[in-house]
């Protein structure tokens, strides 16, 4: 159970466009080479001095690779990166003005308070 | 020693530059209202008259992650690059540019830590929208230098509510303590009731309406009391799961001071969100 993992991947792919498009295109094997290469990267430093345990579990792991994003709420992702990340990639699909926002609110709606705990 | 021009809290708003600049088809129905309510807003700060401008904000996982999570902190930079790719992105935020007043970054840093906070600091910020939001509506020509300061509202464990109280008192202390002929407006934002992420996001008002309906009237009274008697970190839950951001209003009730009455109150209902704008003219501001 790594709530900061699911953040770590959420926010470094929504900083970067290209990753962004790719992880649209290709979730799982975007998850994949991010789980090997780049889930033990530390920001800001270089990669000679890489952390040595970070790794998914299955649920995580899965949750990410399908674009589960009410799975991803319930696994205690931050929902503000969730939700940023995911306006990026399929915004783009719905005609309607917050089409997609109104679609995640419904997706999400059999949780009810308290919500899972976001805290890492 | 320098003056408190004004103190200004503000709910802030991505979307604003969107919709005020949005014609035709594309122009929301709320767009000419939120314009008109904004102008008036602006007058207030520019009244005062400011020099420099302390703007209080909180970074959504920009440039401050998780691996290195400080709870307050303050920029000390001779200048700040603003703005982020995704929030040009999804808001269609500009890039900006600001100026820093780094003298007062480094009496507010000194005289902070030395009046117990235990201030972090930025020697290079890019600061996000929490910042250039209240720029864009408040003081769109940019052209007064900065101090901005950060508060985590956003990533748990936070602070206790009366903390950030303590903190906007001693930023109004610590302005007023810097050793300056400068006329400086305090400006923070924050939100009311808000969902991001969740199922009540995105609603034709905001998550929470009598929640709303209370904050405005803690601040726009300035009872500080009342508020740290109804709000926790556990009930800010409760309104929408983003309303944490409330917090830096609270941090501005306490910068303009404990039963002191706002000059200055409007809102806003929009979808999603409620708007709300405040400013307090201090005794001695001559903003008016």
């Amino acid at each position: 159970m790594s709530k900061y993992l699911l953040d770590k991947f959420l926010y470094t792919v929504d900083r970067d466009p290209e990753l962004v498009e790719r992880y649209r295109a290709q979730p799982r094997e975007t998850v994949t080479w991010w789980e090997n290469e780049r889930a033990n990267a530390i920001l800001n430093v270089h990669d000679g001095e890489c952390s040595t345990w970070l790794r998914f579990d299955d649920a995580e792991r899965e949750a990410l690779a399908t674009h589960d994003y009410p799975k991803l709420f319930e696994l205690g992702a931050h929902p503000f990166l969730t939700l940023t990340l995911f306006i990026a990639m399929f915004e783009r699909d719905y005609a309607e003005p917050l089409g997609f926002q109104l679609e995640y609110a419904q997706r999400l709606s059999h949780f009810t308070m308290p919500y899972p705990d976001i805290a890492t | 020693m320098a003056t408190v021009a004004a103190v200004i809290a503000s709910t802030h708003h991505p979307f604003y530059l969107r919709a005020s600049t949005a014609t035709g088809e594309d122009r929301p129905p709320f767009a000419d209202e939120w314009v008109a309510k904004i102008t008036k807003f602006r007058e207030t700060l520019t009244r005062a008259n400011p020099d420099v401008l302390v703007l209080v904000g909180s970074d959504h996982f920009h440039q401050i992650w998780l691996d290195n999570m400080p709870q307050f902190l303050v920029g000390k930079a001779p200048f700040y690059d603003a703005n982020w790719y995704n929030e040009e992105r999804e808001f269609g935020l500009p890039r900006m540019f600001f100026k820093g007043q780094e003298d007062l970054s480094t009496h507010i840093l000194r005289d902070g830590l030395d009046a117990g906070f235990d201030l972090a600091f930025s020697n290079e910020l890019r600061i996000d929208h929490s910042v250039t939001c209240p720029m864009i509506t408040l003081r769109p020509q940019a052209d007064l230098p900065i101090v901005p300061v950060y508060t985590n509202i956003f990533a748990p464990p936070l602070p206790q509510p009366k903390r950030y109280v303590q903190l906007g008192q001693a930023i109004r202390e610590l302005v007023e303590s810097w050793p300056s002929d400068q006329r400086v407006a305090i400006i923070g934002t924050g939100h009311l009731s808000l969902e991001l992420g969740g199922p009540r996001q995105f609603g034709p008002h905001g998550p929470d309406p009598e929640f709303d309906a209370k904050a405005v009237e803690w601040i726009a009274n300035g009872d500080i009391e009342k508020a740290l008697a109804e709000v926790s970190l556990d009930s800010l839950w409760l309104p929408g799961n983003a309303t944490h951001g409330f917090l830096d209003f609270m941090l501005m009730m306490g910068a303009a001071g404990a039963g002191v009455k706002a000059d200055y109150v409007d809102t806003l209902d929009l979808f999603h969100t409620m708007e709300a704008y405040f400013t307090w003219y201090p005794a001695n501001g001559a903003g008016q």
